[in-house]
């Protein structure tokens, strides 16, 4: 039993590293961007491929997962998201399908549709025992990772100037830029940072939840159940909805495997009918 | 009958007379209408077939019965309407005389009232719920079904000191064929089993491999698609479940060919069965295997690239028998019966149900050389699909 | 200006907004003409109608009432295995089936209409999206009675009216698909037009300032929800029962984010943008797909970007200056 409640928080870290970033992007500026899920398959396929051509340790793929998929992140926003901003919600939705749709074709293109693996040392494979709980190395090792990052999120966004610039901003954009915040750098950078994180998470993933072309859409629904569950105002918000939606889902799917699936959605409708704006949602005017 | 309807049944069958005149004439190309998923989360399943397709057509010519053979690809992206729609189209538009592919179950059943309504074979290359052949007399199967390569594990299982068995299979028609005719044979014999069903999108199997691990059956019988299969490899390995002394048992499908290198060695010591391995001792399937990496670099070819491969043979030997004839009602007759010499071993096509008759072997997943490989290690002949069979 | 002159001239302004456009009598005359002009493609325009009579379900909501949905084929799969079970199990009638489609899509509609008309844009993608997960999961679940992911199998339509039976051509499917969307197109077409349309784009355009003038918002939105609701069931029965046959696939997401894009590249807000959109998807798609069969996403995904960027103008330009010289024409011709 606790060996499930473990897992689920494993899978739950995951599922914040993915999706933090999009909830910060979409308090920020509004923007309803679904590609999120392509720049976590980005970072997912960076890391196989430096794996197995360039035979790089998985440690070290990490990193450069976390950064190609921030460097694509900050080239794509200049180019092609900025213009999209001042479009309806509606508009923007289909743009990032169109995104997502162009990078489930082209990821396919070429690097074919099978699923894609990594090998993990061999420090991280296998589990052991603790007080009966069986606890698998790689999961430790993702929790640890996971639980590291958003501490350290939580307090870049609580206590530095960057971060409070950025609540600033996601309060009430105009006024910040009136206060002479550069508000569209900000986004940039927030942007990238975002992007890069879901370029780990979609690395850290792959032992847990697979990688194929078809990543972004698969979770697409995961990312957007946690930040509008969570809210987008804060860290702590899409932290503790991806934990519940981990957790809901492992346990769920142990305790009742016939209901399997439903259980999420469900959650998930039934807490948008209680708290309209998120869970953890400040009340805003 | 109302009149319009009479008006419409005259051009149908004016429509198939033309064509039928057409096959006396015998020069004119026999087009096969290939509807595959060439997109999709099962795009894998099309690539191999539609690759095995064009092996067939370079190794053996075009030209069978004096008839010229031209596939006409289209893809239905795992979607049934699409599908359907395609055939639809295939058999109106183009004229082909043989519907052939079919990567999933519903794809073929969606197919099925077509086949019939227009009297075109319907060859089925992938899909293995046991019932499909059913829904039409117009289909004919050149794949497997779930049940022939299910039951034989039951045997094996139990006749080799397995006494419980934890059984895990993906929530849908081929998943729950496997289950059932698994355990309906287990049972029998009487062993114990413990199921339980995970839905087809699943991205975590942890909490079901939980349950698995607390059960603490002798062996695990696992079905998933072919694709899945290497991320529960993983998590099986994973929860220590191999070192528990849980044997993981099942038809080929959790250790397909085209997957099993990625796999890696958590694969090592699967027992499966199944009608293919790409490491099946004949030269028939040793010259398959070189022919088809040479013309698919990277490639190795799987069960569904087999069933593809003797889905255009059993066409061409059909095509043989008729002498160039391609009307519907002479194929499918022609096709009853026939036999040939498969990659896979010897094949047949049972009169009666249209299913093939194949032999199902043993496998244990091991190191051959570098590679990992599913090898054959006991042979059960001439199995035919259990289901159909008890009826 | 007396009360009656006042009367007597909202009266003709609402005429005014129902009266018929030549350009609209070329549109259908060329959908029905469509049918005898292209008999090899009749298949394909069967779903093209469906697919517009869908969008056209969703430009109710959407271009009227301002709902934003992203998971419309909750209604569609509602309607498609409500039809298909009928015919199934009760009777084969098609009339029948794309009744008890329409109904059962409309009562879902109905039931659900207070979970959508509250919250954000996003609440509201997301809720939508809920719904149609969950229809998606509870028809996965209950495959004793949907088949699950095998799909309904064994669905024989009876002919339409007792006198068309479904050939393999798809002729009787398409002027049957047509002529269901061409007359609830007219109820739709009457219904924007109406006072209670005209709230609808009251609501949608300044809730606040409708509510004060005395439009009982809640009521309005989840009458046309159930409304737009109804017509994607009858979509949906349409398709099952054109194909006779229903799969999980209805349900399924792509379904709601391509329904979304014929919209889209068809404007919202205008009744024709469904039918237009779906015209276009359609011939897109397939076009792409016989072209490369393997990678057709990657350009429809293509087009969407380009098309959101900046190409809608342009091509909305285009349509607008062409419908305009027509309506231009027609006037001109009846003075």
């Amino acid at each position: 039993m606790l060996t499930i409640l473990f897992d689920g928080i494993a899978y739950g870290m995951v599922l914040f590293v993915l999706g933090c970033g999009l909830s910060v992007t979409m308090g920020l500026m509004n923007f309803v961007n679904l590609a999120h899920g392509a720049f976590a398959m980005l970072g997912g396929y960076v890391a196989v491929l430096a794996m197995q051509r360039l035979g790089l340790p998985f440690l070290a793929s990490l990193p450069l997962a976390f950064l190609a998929a921030a460097l694509v992140g900050i080239v794509l926003e200049r180019l092609v998201y900025r213009p999209m901003y001042a479009k309806s919600h509606l508009d923007q939705v289909m743009f990032s399908i169109g995104l997502v749709f162009m990078a489930v074709a082209g990821t396919d293109w070429l690097m074919g549709s099978t699923q894609q693996f990594i090998r993990l040392p061999a420090w991280l494979q296998g589990r052991f025992e603790i007080a009966g709980i069986g606890i698998g190395r790689y999961r430790l090792f993702v929790i640890a990772i996971c639980g590291l990052l958003a501490i350290s999120l939580h307090w870049g966004f609580t206590r530095t100037r960057f971060g409070s610039r950025l609540r600033a901003a996601v309060d009430d954009a105009r006024v910040a830029r009136g206060l002479g915040i550069p508000v569209n750098r900000l986004f940039a950078v927030t942007f990238a940072l975002g992007s890069g994180l879901a370029g780990l998470g979609g690395a850290l993933g792959i032992e847990l939840m697979g990688l194929d072309p078809t990543f972004p859409l698969k979770f697409m629904i995961y990312f957007l159940i946690v930040v509008t569950v969570g809210g987008t105002s804060s860290i702590t918000g899409p932290f503790f909805a991806a934990m519940l939606l981990g957790l809901a889902d492992v346990l769920g799917k142990y305790l009742v495997p016939q209901l399997g699936a439903f259980i999420i959605y469900a959650l998930m409708v039934m807490l948008l009918i209680i708290r309209p704006h998120g869970l953890f949602a400040r009340g805003r005017a | 009958m109302t009149h319009r309807r009479m008006v419409l049944t005259g051009i149908l069958g004016v429509a198939l007379a033309a064509s039928a005149d057409g096959a006396a004439l015998a020069q004119e190309a026999v087009k096969i209408g290939l509807v595959l998923p060439m997109t999709g989360p099962f795009a894998s399943t099309g690539r191999q077939i539609d690759a095995a397709v064009k092996l067939f057509l370079a190794r053996e010519g075009a030209v069978h019965g004096g008839r010229k053979l031209e596939v006409i690809l289209k893809d239905d992206a795992g979607n049934a309407d699409a599908t359907r729609r395609l055939a639809q189209e295939l058999v109106v538009n183009d004229k082909v005389s043989v519907l052939a592919g079919f990567g999933l179950t519903p794809l073929a059943m969606a197919t099925a009232q077509i086949a019939t309504q227009a009297k075109v074979p319907e060859v089925v290359m992938a899909a293995a719920t046991a019932s499909i052949t059913e829904a039409s007399p117009y289909i004919v199967r050149t794949s497997f079904t779930l049940p022939q390569a299910s039951e034989p594990m039951a045997d094996w299982a139990w006749a080799n000191g397995i006494k419980k068995v934890f059984t895990v299979v993906t929530d849908y028609g081929p998943g729950i064929d496997a289950e059932t005719s698994f355990a309906g044979k287990f049972k029998a014999a009487g062993g114990s089993v413990e199921s339980v069903r995970v839905p087809l999108r699943n991205p975590d199997f942890a909490p079901f491999l939980q349950r698995v691990s607390e059960a603490k059956p002798d062996a695990l019988f696992v079905f998933v698609p072919s694709g899945v299969g290497a991320q529960f490899m993983k998590q099986f390995v994973e929860r220590g479940l191999d070192k528990a002394g849980i044997k993981l048992i099942g038809p080929g499908d959790v250790v397909d060919d085209d997957i099993l290198e990625g796999i890696g060695e958590v694969a090592l010591g699967a027992i499966t069965t199944h009608h293919y391995s790409a490491a099946h001792d004949s030269p028939a399937n040793k010259a398959f295997v070189a022919d088809f990496q040479k013309a698919n670099p990277g490639m190795r070819p799987n069960f569904m690239a087999v069933g593809g491969y003797d889905g255009m043979r059993l066409v061409a030997e059909a095509l043989k028998a008729t002498k160039g004839d391609a009307s519907g009602e002479k194929l499918i007759a022609a096709m009853k019966g026939a036999s040939w010499e498969s990659p896979r071993g010897p094949v047949r096509i049972d009169p009666e149900t249209r299913d093939i008759i194949q032999n199902v072997y043993v496998r244990k997943t091991q190191k051959v050389g570098s590679e990992l490989h599913n090898v054959e290690f006991a042979t059960i002949p001439n199995v035919k699909d259990p289901v159909k069979a008890r009826k | 200006m007396s009360a009656a002159a006042f009367e007597a001239r909202v009266r003709e302004a609402l005429r005014a907004g129902r009266r018929w456009y030549p350009a609209e009598f070329l549109f259908w005359l060329a959908a029905f003409a469509a049918f005898l002009l292209l008999p090899g493609q009749l298949l394909l325009l069967n779903e093209v109608a469906i697919l517009a009579l869908f969008a056209l379900s969703l430009d109710l909501v959407l271009g009227y009432a301002g709902i934003v949905s992203l998971g419309h084929a909750a209604f569609l799969g509602m309607g498609a295995y409500a039809a298909g079970l009928l015919a199934r199990h009760v009777t084969a009638d098609p009339l029948a089936g794309l009744a008890c489609g329409m109904a059962a899509a409309g009562l879902l509609g109905l039931a659900t209409s207070p979970l959508v008309l509250r919250g954000s844009d996003l609440t509201r993608l997301m809720v939508t999206l809920g719904v149609a997960l969950i229809l998606y999961e509870l028809a996965n679940s209950f495959a004793s009675v949907t088949g699950g992911a095998d799909g309904l199998q064994g669905i024989m339509m009876a002919p339409v009216l007792g006198l068309f039976d479904f050939d393999l051509f798809g002729r009787t499917a398409y002027l049957y698909s047509l002529s269901v969307l061409f007359l609830l197109f007219l109820v739709a077409r009457r219904v924007v037009g109406s006072p209670f349309g005209l709230s609808l784009r009251a609501i949608r355009d300044n809730p606040l300032r409708a509510s004060a003038s005395g439009v009982p918002n809640g009521r309005r939105l989840a009458a046309v929800y159930a409304l737009a609701a109804a017509y994607a069931g009858a979509a949906g029965a349409l398709l099952a029962q054109t194909t006779q046959f229903v799969s999980l696939d209805v349900l399924d997401f792509h379904r709601s984010a391509d329904l979304m894009l014929v919209l889209i590249i068809g404007g919202a807000g205008y009744l024709y943008g469904g039918l237009v959109g779906a015209i276009a998807f359609k011939l897109l798609q397939d076009g792409i797909a016989s072209l490369t069969p393997q990678y057709w996403m990657f350009w429809i995904g293509l087009f969407l970007v380009l098309f959101v960027l900046g190409g809608r103008e342009v091509i909305h330009g285009a349509v607008r200056a062409v419908v305009g010289r027509v309506a231009r024409f027609g006037r001109g011709a009846a003075r």
